[in-house]
């Protein structure tokens, strides 16, 4: 049955469509004044009823952070690395953000249950404002490297200040992929849930924030692990930012052991994580159709 | 007058999975017991709406008329069949459903606002007069979850009143607001009926579905019962059978 000649798009109030945006994410940018009051609201909610409030987004990394050059640095012994609790530093800006954005993104869908369920809004929206909190969270956090970065000497060439924005939006674009799919998956599959916990472990372990890269080259020589090492996103986009912050503080920058092309394996991520981003989408999309029902 | 909501052959089924987990999957499937089961919560049902037509949806409990009502607001997608809407869509389909309960009054109205379609400046402007409706201007910087049942519906109502959409959907939420915040909404109602917008009312009560409503749609385990005057839909579900009503003060509204 066809309404053709019911749509007359010249009324004063549209076309007759279906109801409800189909557009994805162009929907979440469209309607950016939502965005904003649902990112806000999720910096008001977080924290909410703690004593702590905002800084405990400071008190947990700064933990981790005094944990990681305190044992590995002095007591298993990396201090010999030079300027190494800036090496551990510029590889968590990377790092948390990945895994904040992960562990909150997965849930957003699910914790906005009744929104999903009642309301009309783009639900691309719900991962999208994770990763917006995120980033405010850890805004402070940037300044502070930089104001870090800077006593020590820091003198980036424009070499180094590219690597830097890189590696800021190929984990931003990578985590936004990570985040749109997991949230889709852990509205029909709970257990999603508890698996961004152990991919949070590996992505710790497996990118090289702790020890340098240098210690996997040596022992793999450029082998399959190697390589395999090297097609994670967060690992490259670690060695990015290490590029930047941590390399132009050095005394012999020219010694560093980074992978070869560097910039171009960057650039390759990159592009992959906007085809991951696409693929997500289209994911989401598909599940989209099932989440009231699996919400009740 | 031209066409404001069609439903063509539409149907919506929903299935619920039973056996979660890998474990009781794999037991209900040795027993040969089904993992999930399914239900069609509307079933192949099919309506045109004239721009400006109040519908009373009618039907007892389960009967589906939420179901309908959120596949007409886009919330839900049919699995058959075709849902045309023309214009912006706002209303009630659950009272707390736009609420965020750690935020206050003021600032759930722009988020429920913005949620409506609304834009900042279109919320600034009508602030004032979402407040004044909802008569809880000394509850406005307390957080919502505060609020009684009557007050959500109070604010939820004045703000999806303010989102001036072209099809309006209520779904029974003027059961808990007191009796002259219902007959100040019956009014609103009204008034957006002469205005010429769509609207689709959901209650039990039938003297607010005469008073709103232009004509009357019953759904019984989700297909469309009866469609056509008030007064028969009314007849149809037996509900003038009943002289012990516990409405009957609802008359006064």
């Amino acid at each position: 049955m066809s309404h053709a000649g019911t749509l007359d798009p010249e009324h004063p109030h549209g076309p007759l469509q279906p109801p409800g945006d189909t557009t994805g994410l162009f929907g979440v940018f469209r309607r950016r004044y939502l965005l904003k009051l649902l990112v806000q609201k999720e910096v008001r909610v977080r924290y909410q009823a703690s004593v702590l409030g905002l800084a405990w987004s400071y008190i947990k990394p700064l933990v981790r952070f005094l944990t990681y050059v305190v044992i590995v640095g002095y007591v298993i012994g990396l201090k010999d690395l030079e300027n190494y609790p800036l090496h551990v530093f510029c590889g968590m800006m990377i790092v948390h953000f990945f895994t904040e954005t992960l562990s909150a993104g997965t849930k957003s869908v699910v914790k906005n249950k009744s929104l999903v369920n009642k309301m009309n809004v783009p639900r691309e929206m719900f991962p999208v404002a994770s990763l917006l909190v995120t980033s405010y969270h850890m805004f402070p956090q940037y300044v502070i490297l930089l104001i870090g970065c800077v006593l020590i000497g820091w003198s980036p060439g424009p070499m180094a200040l590219a690597a830097g924005v890189l590696s800021l939006v190929l984990i931003a674009t990578f985590s936004l992929a990570v985040g749109l799919a997991f949230s889709a998956l852990n509205v029909l599959y709970r257990d999603v849930q508890n698996f961004t916990e152990t991919i949070q472990l590996l992505v710790r372990w497996t990118t090289p924030m702790i020890y340098p890269f240098e210690l996997i080259a040596s022992r793999t020589n450029g082998n399959w692990v190697e390589q395999l090492y090297l097609c994670n996103p967060v690992a490259i986009a670690v060695m990015l930012a290490q590029r930047c912050f941590w390399v132009p503080t050095l005394d012999h920058p020219g010694e560093v052991v980074l992978p070869s092309h560097l910039m171009i394996r960057g650039v390759i991520m990159l592009a992959v994580s906007l085809v991951l981003v696409w693929l997500a989408q289209k994911l989401f999309s598909h599940l989209e159709g099932r989440f009231a029902e699996q919400m009740l | 007058m031209s066409t404001s909501v069609i439903l063509d052959q539409v149907s919506k089924r929903f299935t619920l999975r039973d056996a979660r987990t890998l474990k009781r999957q794999i037991v209900a499937r040795a027993r040969r017991e089904p993992v999930s089961h399914s239900f069609l919560a509307v079933n192949d049902i099919s309506l045109e709406v004239e721009e400006g037509e109040s519908i009373g949806l009618m039907g007892l409990n389960g009967s589906g008329k939420s179901t309908l009502l959120r596949l007409i607001s886009g919330v839900l997608r049919p699995d058959d069949g075709l849902v045309l809407t023309r214009g912006r869509i706002a209303g009630l389909i659950e009272v707390s459903a736009g609420f965020h309960r750690q935020l206050t009054g003021r600032e759930n109205i722009y988020l429920n606002g913005a949620i409506m379609g609304m834009s900042e400046a279109e919320i600034n402007r009508k602030f004032d007069e979402i407040v004044d409706f909802s008569g809880i201007e000394r509850f406005l910087d307390q957080p919502v979850g505060s609020y009684s049942s009557g007050m959500f519906a109070r604010l939820g109502f004045s703000v999806s009143v303010a989102a001036e959409s072209d099809i309006f959907i209520i779904d029974e939420v003027l059961a808990v607001g007191d009796p002259p915040f219902k007959k100040k909404c019956i009014k609103k109602i009204q008034q957006i009926r002469d205005e010429g917008r769509t609207i689709f009312f959901v209650s039990h009560n039938t003297t607010q579905v005469k008073r709103i409503c232009s004509r009357a749609v019953v759904l019984e385990s989700g297909k469309l019962a009866f469609d056509g005057a008030v007064a028969d839909a009314i007849h149809h579900l037996h509900y003038d059978d009943d002289t012990d009503d516990f409405d009957a003060e609802g008359g006064e509204i």
